[in-house]
């Protein structure tokens, strides 16, 4: 067949995706939030993803953005209109545009055809040739091309310039001078596209009503905030990718909300540790004596810290753990996507330990789940790990605004106070009195005489006291046992959406995994496939997850890992039929899309009805 | 020395401290450790510096690594908080616990083993980061609790009990605290009460990181001929540069000696160290004169005890993180959680 030379141009309104290839460090970050902003100002929901290498300066990053009217927030993949601002990456950068798509490069150096594609509509613009014509400060002429370059967006995608004009005012409130500069650069490439461009060209934005009063923040800064909401006073860590800025924005809200206004004292504590050894004991130590205190980290820490996790388990402490999850070790992925830490963390340690586990969705979650977390970890008195991923870490996403009751009080759980053990009310550290497994403790300093204890692991008694005896062992086990049944009526329940008909299809899923779910949701639909959907929040196990199981037939259980984490978890916690449980597994270190889950669940079904599985009983 | 089961009469005659309590409201759990053992003496010891400090038991939070100096905070201060955690980690869980309550008294004991070996990390960092804490090392040269293989703190050409020399070069962990920031650094002997509590009181009553490292022979795997850490080996070797008397504020009697004998040190608190010069040109407020003595004095196989370094201007973690003055764990709700009206606030910036 003879290709098309007339190649036909995509034509979409408030869906498509545009990437914009940068170099690291030249300070194109910020412009590229600027018109992700711009579009969202404009009502249209957005989803950018940054890609970006384990390197600070020099090397290539990428901005993804979709744009999606009808409000899908997962990752597309491919690309509609190409940003090409890094030389270095220039020929995989063409290639990855969808035939029929844009290209809007920097036109200064002339390049030979043969770089180009006949099948993109090609957009040069001589940005760098501009910038050494309007600034002679080197700085400048790095950082305006890329406001030049919005500027030229702004006018092929027929955007409001008014908007990105009031963003820019807003972002500089006070310093007229750089809103003056920015905003003459931002015009600078709206009038040069409007002059030699084809504007508006086919891809284009259009004002509509898609945001609401959602918000646009990333998940680490959202822990960060609901570490502070959820009254932690003690932060120990140690940096990595991507969970270092959770303690950052931990920092920097505490140091906004509280400082004391009477003496610009702290009202918390973030005290960098040597590794990830030593924030775990800091946070066990802060806890065991009475502060809400937390960690964030990524796979290598958690490895790091599994001793611990141990004690903490068994000496029954509450600390509560963020873990950005991430590729593999250190020399893994570090900067790519996964949710590969399940197992890790489920079982974290030696001996017969076994931990909660929550799973924010967005950055929305992040903060109530976050913040929750020291809630569940007091009541119950053990770790509870926030398990999120870089994809909802590291990426602004558009959520559900915060929100606060204000009669809310923290659950601090069983702490026997002094007027307690005045009272002569019976203490004993490991003795399940209440019957759901969770003991009382008391906080150091509490009581003269009453209520002190020696913590340590299992060699002790109900009361503390140094005990090797297999019964007063086989007792703990048995209250830990129960106080995890406790936990799994306590923790968030499951999320589940039926299809609009009956089935016997379902699938589970969890984390970010949520908007590529919602969308393939529509789509299988689309395809008259009905599926009910079941999005787990937590670990251990609600009944309801058993249950959704038992109810349907075949279940996808659909997640970011090659070796089906959850579905192992499934399977041993559930004691389910492994032949029910379908894998449906993205692990390349990029976020799932709706197209890779619809797929792989539509060919399995179809394969399916060829050779049907076993029924089994429900 | 072991402890026995305790009478549980007490004579009317026994001595009470200024809060009314007796050296038995200091005691702990009785000792499970070797008869014998160093460790215990060092346990006795820290009983009656509590003791005489008028120290609230229950304001004290002891915490240990793991070994058998490890397990001794089960063996004193039983009406003290006290955590048995991992081992060579117990420095960073003292350090999250007076994060989270500035207010108490931190005791962290450790062993040799668990301190210059596996922990000499968490070690150096709570010396370094300005915990405000009394970090004693009950030094044997030995695990103990593993059953007598070398620890890190063995001198090199020790002998094991079964005859095998030790290769690796030791090492010192007062040299360490001196170079790594410690305030207060001290070391003794087990066998020596006179001169140990004394140095533990000064150490609880110091603010900022107090180092003590106390050589405790091993009765059972290193107080053979041939090991550097027996006791005879020690009591030979024994080089004290001072001898010291602690002085709460409110006892403030001069004891007579002749002048050019005595050094007073005041502390943040008022106490006061009166140290007794055993060698003449030894400044305990000279950081770096005490790290060439120390090496000069190990080069000819001597062990120097007494207080070797005291800075009496010494700050402490919390002042670095200017935390407030109540403890961060006794503040409420309304302290910590900034509302919904600032998160109303914080959405409109967010869109
Ligand atoms: C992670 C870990 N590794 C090894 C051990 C085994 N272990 C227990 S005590 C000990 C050595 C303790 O030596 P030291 O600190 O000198 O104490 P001592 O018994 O001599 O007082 C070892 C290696 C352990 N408990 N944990
Ligand atoms: S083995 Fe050594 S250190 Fe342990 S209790 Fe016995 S004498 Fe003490
Ligand atoms: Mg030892």
């Amino acid at each position: 067949m003879k290709a098309d030379t007339s190649p036909k141009t995509l034509q979409r309104c408030n869906d498509f995706v545009i990437k914009f290839a940068n170099i690291n460090g030249s300070g194109s970050a910020s412009a590229n939030e600027l018109f992700a902003r711009a579009v969202m100002r404009m009502g249209v929901p957005i989803a950018p993803r940054n890609i970006f290498p384990s390197n600070i300066q020099g090397m290539p990053t990428w901005y993804e953005m979709r744009v999606s009217g009808a409000g899908w927030l997962g990752r597309r993949g491919g690309c509609d209109l190409m940003v090409a601002m890094n030389p270095q990456t220039w020929d995989r950068d063409i290639a990855e545009i969808a035939p029929g798509g844009y290209l809007l490069y920097d036109s200064t150096k002339n390049l030979p055809r043969s770089r180009f594609r006949s099948d993109v509509v090609v957009l040069g613009l001589p940005l760098t040739e501009m910038c050494n014509s309007e600034y002679t400060d080197p700085r400048q002429r790095l950082l305006f091309k890329n406001i030049m370059y919005v500027g030229a967006l702004t006018a092929l995608l027929n955007m409001e310039f008014a908007v990105v004009e009031k963003l820019i005012a807003e972002q500089y409130r006070g310093k007229d001078k750089l809103i003056g500069a920015n905003v003459n650069a931002l015009k600078l490439g709206y009038d040069a596209a409007q002059e030699v461009l084809p504007c508006p060209i086919g891809l284009q934005v259009e004002r509509a009503n898609g945001v609401g009063d959602k918000i646009f923040i990333n998940g680490n800064n959202a822990c960060g905030l609901g570490a502070v909401y959820g009254g932690a006073t003690v932060a120990a860590w140690y940096p990595i990718t991507p969970s270092t800025p959770v303690i950052e924005a931990f920092s920097s809200y505490c140091r906004k909300y509280r400082t004391d206004p009477d003496n610009g004292k702290a009202r918390y504590a973030v005290v960098q540790a040597e590794d990830e050894l030593a924030s775990i004991g800091m946070v066990i130590g802060a806890a065991w004596n009475g502060a809400r205190a937390f960690t964030a980290t990524s796979g290598p820490g958690i490895s790091l810290m599994q001793e611990f996790f141990g004690l903490a388990y068994f000496a029954e402490v509450p600390v509560v753990v963020f873990d950005v999850q991430r590729g593999g070790p250190s020399t893994g992925m570090p900067t790519r996507t996964q949710q590969s830490d399940l197992i890790a963390c489920a079982y974290a340690s030696h001996g017969d330990t076994k931990h909660v586990l929550l799973f924010p969705e967005d950055p929305y979650e992040c903060f109530t789940l976050g913040a929750q977390a020291f809630d569940l970890a007091e009541r119950l008195q053990t770790p509870v790990f926030v398990l999120l991923d870089l994809d909802i870490g590291m990426n602004d996403s558009l959520c559900q605004p915060f929100e606060w009751d204000d009669q809310r009080r923290y659950d601090r759980g069983k702490v026997m106070s002094a007027a307690e053990l005045e009272a002569g009310k019976n203490f004993g550290r490991y003795l399940d009195v209440d019957g759901d497994g969770i003991p009382w403790r008391t906080i150091p300093g509490t009581h003269p005489t009453k209520g002190a204890f020696f913590s340590r692991g299992t060699t002790r008694n109900a009361y503390a006291k140094y005990s090797e005896a297999g019964t007063d062992y086989v007792y703990n086990m048995e209250r830990l046992r129960r106080k995890f049944e406790t936990a799994k009526k306590i923790l968030p329940q499951p999320v589940v959406r039926c299809a609009a008909q009956p089935t016997r299809h379902g699938a589970i899923y969890y984390g970010s995994t949520s908007p590529a779910m919602a969308e393939a949701f529509a789509q299988l639909n689309e395809q008259g496939i009905q599926i009910d959907l079941l999005r787990v929040r937590a670990f251990p196990f609600a009944d309801a997850v058993i249950d959704f199981i038992a109810a349907h037939d075949v279940v996808f259980v659909v997640e970011q890992n090659e070796s089906g984490q959850l579905r192992m978890l499934l399977l041993t916690e559930g004691e389910v039929d492994p032949k029910k449980l379908l894998r449906v597994l993205h692990y390349d270190g990029t976020p799932i899309t709706a197209s890779f889950i619809s797929g792989r669940i539509a060919a399995a079904l179809d394969a399916h009805k060829v050779s049907p599985i076993r029924k089994v009983a429900s | 020395m072991t402890y026995f089961a305790k009478p549980k009469l007490l004579r009317p005659d026994t001595p009470k401290n200024a809060l009314g309590y007796t050296r038995r409201d200091y005691e702990g759990a009785i000792s499970s450790l070797c008869a014998g053992c160093g460790h215990d003496s060092i346990s006795a010891a820290v009983v009656q510096a509590c003791f005489d400090l008028d120290i609230q038991p229950h304001r004290v939070a002891k915490l240990s690594g793991i070994g058998c100096s490890s397990k001794t905070p089960d063996y004193f201060l039983g009406n003290s908080h006290g955590f048995n955690t991992t081992h060579g980690r117990m420095p960073s869980v003292l350090t999250g616990a007076a994060l989270a309550n500035r207010d108490l008294i931190y005791l962290g004991v450790s062993g040799d083993g668990d301190s210059a070996s596996i922990g000499i990390g968490q070690f150096a960092h709570a010396m370094r980061r300005g915990v405000d804490m009394t970090y004693l090392v009950e030094n044997n040269g030995v695990y103990g609790l593993t059953k007598g293989q070398f620890s890190a703190t063995a001198d090199k050409g020790s002998k094991n009990k079964r005859g095998v020399v030790n290769t690796d070069s030791p090492i010192d962990l007062v040299a360490l605290a001196l170079q790594l920031g410690a305030t207060y650094v001290a070391r003794s002997f087990s066998g020596d009460k006179e001169q140990l509590i004394p140095l533990i009181k000064g150490a609880l009553r110091h603010r900022g990181p107090a180092f003590i490292d106390v050589i405790s022979p091993c009765v059972t795997f290193n107080n053979h001929a041939g090991s550097t850490k027996s006791y005879d080996y020690v009591r030979e070797h024994n080089d004290a540069v001072n001898r010291l008397d602690f002085i709460l504020p409110r006892d403030q009697i001069e004891a007579s000696y002749a002048p050019g004998e005595l050094r007073r040190v005041v502390q943040h608190d008022g106490s006061i160290l009166l140290l007794r010069k055993l060698k003449t040109d030894y400044d305990p407020t000279d950081r770096v004169g005490a790290m060439n003595h120390l090496q000069e004095r190990h080069a000819i196989g001597e062990i120097v005890t007494g207080l070797l370094f005291v800075d009496s201007t010494s700050e402490s973690m919390h002042r670095h993180l200017n935390t407030v003055e109540k403890p961060l764990n006794q503040l409420g709700d309304a302290y910590l959680c900034p509302g919904n009206h600032a998160l109303e606030a914080l959405n409109a910036s967010l869109r």
